[in-house]
């Protein structure tokens, strides 16, 4: 099994290939590392890190920031929404770029925060500005950035979901694809739906438990059927999801977020798998 | 009086005054042109051949005559080839009545008037042909009961090349130009292939109620428009 | 209809174990998804067209009174009647009482949301009359005694051998021994026993996609014909249609339909789309005598100039549910009332109320789909969170997850709070599960372990973690300092901003 994630040396987008047309040279990026990174995967924070440092970026990890919102805003509580909203502008002020490893959360500042202060014209200029700094990590890589391909490699075939925030309010679908298939070795198989939900929702998926768990069997099952060694997505509520169905259903498939594959750091194992699993795969690597 | 308690109620709510109708007015008098997808502007020659390309892409088939007294014999080959009874329906319409209907097609059974329920098959003229979909448009009035359009399992269409327009924008400004503004005949029906139906495990079947067949005989009234197109 | 929202989750309990169910929900993938794409990307002003059939309703909304106005004075020019009615009372009321006038026994009908959400067919069988669906769909579900489960498809959620084995059980005036397997045998079947139907009718009852201010026209978009027989065969029509239908003029009327069809079947134009205006003309050899309208409001004007108002757009075309993950998984009936799907989810509690069907623009996951294909560009997802941002004020959630949500939002409030309490539990559960890297079982978690397993976490938080990488070549710098004095710990820092 794969993943021989070689060392990456170079991923750096040089100043002669990647001038952003008006990003600043070595800008100053704030990393919004969201709840479920910082609890549940802290590796994905630093791939995105590293992707940033590589990439000439100065990164700073604002200390005052716990989570977006989202799950209040999605709950009905708006007055508790514009209370996180309204720390998170104050915690990300003054950067040139914020920058999230979720398209659901990055949405959520770009588009969303802007739409709760419809009626505090300070604040609501405060939410503009910062959903206009503010960046999905792949999108600001390859559309700000102008990335143009990643050094490294992965052995393996890889199956990609798009995760619907990203996808329907980023526009997120080819920056992905087409920054894995720059890695050496790497082959990217499609799932017969990948634009389609998995049945995550936030709290949706313990408040219609059965409902989500239709969809996210549904998933796995087109999952499965790539016959891809690892499936990867750019939302980690996402992968909690289909990696915890598919553990449930035996799967040997991987789990990972995209900027981990993309930063080559793969030794932790995947979403979902332990010490155990780690000793059981093949040694390929 | 639920008019003006419906009325209040949408005021109140838009926080509209009851005298602010002047744009609602202004709009049904200007009536504007939106967006008209760019396939129905075509040559003539052109837009016919897209009207056949689009009508029989929804099942339906079309003759090109080269001339209306061409309609009889043709009808009796439509009807023979599909094996269907010499009985047919003419629209009340002296335009088709007045086709050599003994001479041309004897063996068939003609009768004109609104449909009768065992009527197997039904001729009626089209107001207008429109481009971008295919679409016949006919209306009711003395000469289409609109009973023909929908009763009998086999609807015969006679439309003339010189009706086809581009895009529905222009069906409508002939309807006004014969009926005046903001008229309509009773009834107006936009007719796009043979009666469908996907209800039964969304698996496409005709002739759900209205006509199983729908056949145009498309009359070639304008030589400079049909001249260039090919294989038609 | 009697609403079942507050059972959605039992319903969908239901619903997700039904593998009939399954199956004909299945087939939504090939037929309506594939086939609007399809239909989209032939069109390049698509985009556009959407554009601009959005602008037109606003507008026309915006001016509703006035377009009403305009367009009752054109149907009563024309010589119809149009019936005011506030309330489906009202509206049930006024149907009867134009069948008693005129003697009514049989009363056809052709497919209408409105007539489902009036109840009609109870209304009039209470009523002594004889109400006989006639799209297919609907008099598939006539006969089973059930309610549409899709607004353009209302026997979706059927296969042919049970429409197979409906029709053996009633009409029995057929050889027992008929063929019955295929499509096209049930249609045949479907179509002979209704075209009786039409003729017997004293009555004919539409709904209406649209009602044209500039003509007084309503317009009815159908692909079987029955609509048009519903209506050119009785002696009376009456045409049951919601405020919000009226478009200003023909051409606004066509710019819609351009994307109507295209959004909901795929097909670019449906077979038949028709106008329907006042009663037959004299000179006219057939129609109907009397042309009635019901124009109902039954709530709507309560949603103008609220955040509901966009929802008045809908042209019901299905293409929020075709597309909708959770419509798929439970099909139309879970919802519980006569609008499924998305726009089931935002209309459905602004006409009976959010106490009633306050599941629904909770049961979606926000994917956003609904609104990606919308013709008219409605914002589902963000009516929806307005739908729970009300059931929030009135404390309507249940008391477990509200109580979840203050704990949550006290935390995300204390940033340093929020980091040692994360840190801790991170710790905690990253140590319990580090062998098998996922927990099967959960304390207060089983709405996510019932069915899936809940990865463990690394074990430390990013943020702990990133400050330890902060602070480390600090303390290590310092360490070296005292260990090997100034000149080495230069040397250290240049080797290492290399190796970095």
């Amino acid at each position: 099994m794969p993943p021989a994630a070689t060392q990456v040396s170079a991923t750096r987008a040089t100043a002669s290939e990647a001038p952003a047309t008006k990003a600043p040279q070595n800008p100053r990026v704030a990393l919004f590392v969201t709840c479920l990174v910082d609890f549940f995967r802290p590796s994905v924070g630093f791939a995105t890190l590293k992707l940033l440092e590589q990439a000439g970026c100065t990164v700073e990890v604002p200390r005052a920031q716990t989570c977006c919102g989202q799950p209040a805003y999605n709950s009905g509580d708006r007055a508790d929404t514009k209370a996180i909203a309204a720390q998170v502008i104050r915690a990300f002020a003054g950067y040139d770029y914020v920058v999230v490893p979720s398209g659901s959360c990055a949405g959520m500042l770009r588009k969303h925060y802007p739409a709760l202060f419809k009626d505090d014209p300070e604040l609501a200029a405060q939410a503009e500005d910062l959903g206009a700094r503010t960046h999905e990590l792949v999108s600001f890589l390859a559309d700000v950035l102008k990335v143009k391909a990643v050094a490294g490699a992965f052995a393996g075939t890889v199956t990609y979901h798009d995760s619907c925030s990203g996808l329907r309010e980023l526009g997120i679908k080819q920056q992905p694809r087409r920054l894995l298939k720059t890695l050496d070795g790497l082959t990217l198989t499609e799932m017969a739906e990948p634009e389609v939900c998995c049945g995550f929702g936030g709290t949706f998926c313990v408040k219609y438990p059965d409902i989500s768990n239709q969809m996210v069997d549904a998933k796995a099952a087109d999952v499965e059927a790539t016959g891809a060694d690892l499936l990867l997505a750019g939302d980690l509520g996402c992968l909690l999801n289909m990696a915890g169905k598919l553990k449930r259903r035996g799967a040997s498939v991987e789990v990972r977020h995209v900027a981990e594959v993309l930063a080559g750091l793969t030794e932790q194992p995947g979403i979902g798998e332990g010490v155990r699993d780690r000793q059981a795969r093949p040694a390929a690597e | 009086m639920s008019k003006q308690a419906i009325l209040g109620a949408i005021r109140r709510s838009l926080g509209r005054d009851p005298r602010d109708s002047y744009l609602a007015q202004a709009r049904l008098a200007e009536h504007p042109r939106g967006i008209v997808p760019e396939r129905s502007r075509r040559d003539r020659a052109g837009q016919l051949a897209l009207f056949q390309e689009q009508a029989e892409a929804v099942d339906a088939t079309v003759v090109r005559l080269a001339a209306l007294d061409e309609v009889p014999e043709a009808v009796a080959d439509y009807l023979k080839r599909h094996n269907l009874p010499g009985d047919l329906r003419l629209a009340p319409d002296p335009e088709l009545e007045g086709l050599p209907w003994a001479d041309k097609a004897p063996m068939l059974t003609v009768a004109s008037g609104r449909a009768d329920p065992e009527d197997p098959t039904s001729l009626t003229g089209a107001f207008a042909g429109i481009a971008e979909t295919g679409t016949l448009m006919l209306h009711s009035g003395p000469q289409g009961p609109t009973t023909l359009n929908f009763l009998p399992e086999n609807h015969l269409v006679v439309l003339k090349a010189s009706q086809v327009v581009g895009a529905y924008e222009e069906a409508w400004a002939r309807v006004r130009a014969a009926y005046g503004p903001g008229a309509l005949p009773r009834t107006v029906n936009f007719v796009t292939g043979p009666s469908r139906t996907g209800d039964i495990e969304q698996t496409i079947q005709l002739g759900a109620h209205g006509p199983r067949r729908l056949h145009i005989l498309l009359i070639e009234d304008e030589p400079e428009a049909g001249a260039g197109e090919e294989g038609a | 209809m009697d609403s079942t929202s507050r059972s959605f989750k039992d319903n969908a309990k239901t619903a997700l174990s039904d593998a009939q169910l399954r199956r004909a929900l299945d087939n939504m993938k090939e037929g309506f998804i594939a086939k609007r794409a399809k239909a989209a990307a032939k069109l390049p002003e698509f985009e556009a067209l959407r554009d601009q059939a959005r602008d037109i309703k606003n507008h026309t909304l915006e001016n509703l009174d006035a377009y009403l106005e305009l367009y009752a004075d054109k149907v009563e020019a024309a010589g119809g009647t149009v019936h005011w009615c506030a309330t489906a009372d009202e509206a049930r009321a006024a149907v009867v009482e134009i069948c008693r006038s005129v003697g009514a026994k049989t009363v056809t009908k052709g497919k209408s949301m409105i007539a489902e959400e009036l109840a009609l067919n109870e209304h009039l069988e209470a009523n002594g009359l004889v109400p006989v669906e006639t799209d297919l769909g609907e008099y598939i579900i006539q006969l089973r005694g059930e309610p549409p489960s899709h607004i353009i498809a209302p026997a979706i959620h059927l296969n042919k051998e049970q429409v197979a084995s409906d029709f053996r059980a009633r009409h029995t005036e057929f050889p027992a021994e008929r063929q019955l397997e295929e499509p096209q045998q049930l249609v045949a079947e479907a179509r002979a026993v209704l075209r009786q139907k039409y003729l017997d009718a004293d009555v004919g009852i539409t709904g209406a996609n649209f009602l044209v201010a500039e003509t007084g026209s309503s317009i009815i978009v159908t692909n079987e014909g029955n609509g048009d027989l519903t209506q050119s065969l009785p002696k009376v029509h009456i045409v049951v249609a919601s405020i919000e239908k009226v478009v200003p003029t023909l051409e606004d009327a066509s710019a819609i339909l351009r994307v109507l069809a295209r959004s909901a079947t795929g097909q670019e134009f449906s077979t038949y789309t028709t106008l329907s205006t006042g009663p037959k003309r004299p000179e006219d050899p057939d129609g109907p005598e009397q042309y009635h309208v019901i124009l109902l409001d039954n709530g709507r004007s309560q949603m103008l100039g609220s955040e509901f108002q966009d929802m008045l757009r809908c042209i019901r075309c299905g293409a929020c549910m075709n597309h909708c993950p959770v419509y798929h998984s439970v099909g139309g009936h879970a919802y519980g009332w006569v609008y499924p799907g998305p726009m089931g989810a935002v209309l459905t509690p602004s006409l009976i109320g959010v106490e009633e069907a306050g599941h629904l623009p909770n049961a979606s996951t926000f994917c956003g789909r609904c609104e990606a294909v919308c013709p008219m560009r409605i914002p589902l997802p963000k009516m929806m969170r307005h739908w729970r941002e009300r059931e929030f004020e009135r404390h309507l959630a249940p008391p477990a997850v509200r109580a979840g949500l203050v704990m949550w939002v006290f935390f995300a409030k204390r940033p340093e709070l929020y980091r040692f309490a994360t840190g801790l539990k991170a710790m905690v559960l990253g140590a319990l599960g580090r062998q098998r890297g996922r927990f099967a079982w959960m304390p207060l978690g089983r709405g996510w372990t019932a069915h899936r397993d809940l990865p463990v976490p690394e074990g430390r938080t990013f943020m702990e973690l990133y400050d330890e990488r902060q602070r480390a070549p600090v303390r290590d710098g310092i360490v070296r300092a005292l260990r090997r004095g100034p000149e080495t710990e230069r040397r250290d820092a240049a080797g290492e901003r290399d190796a970095a």
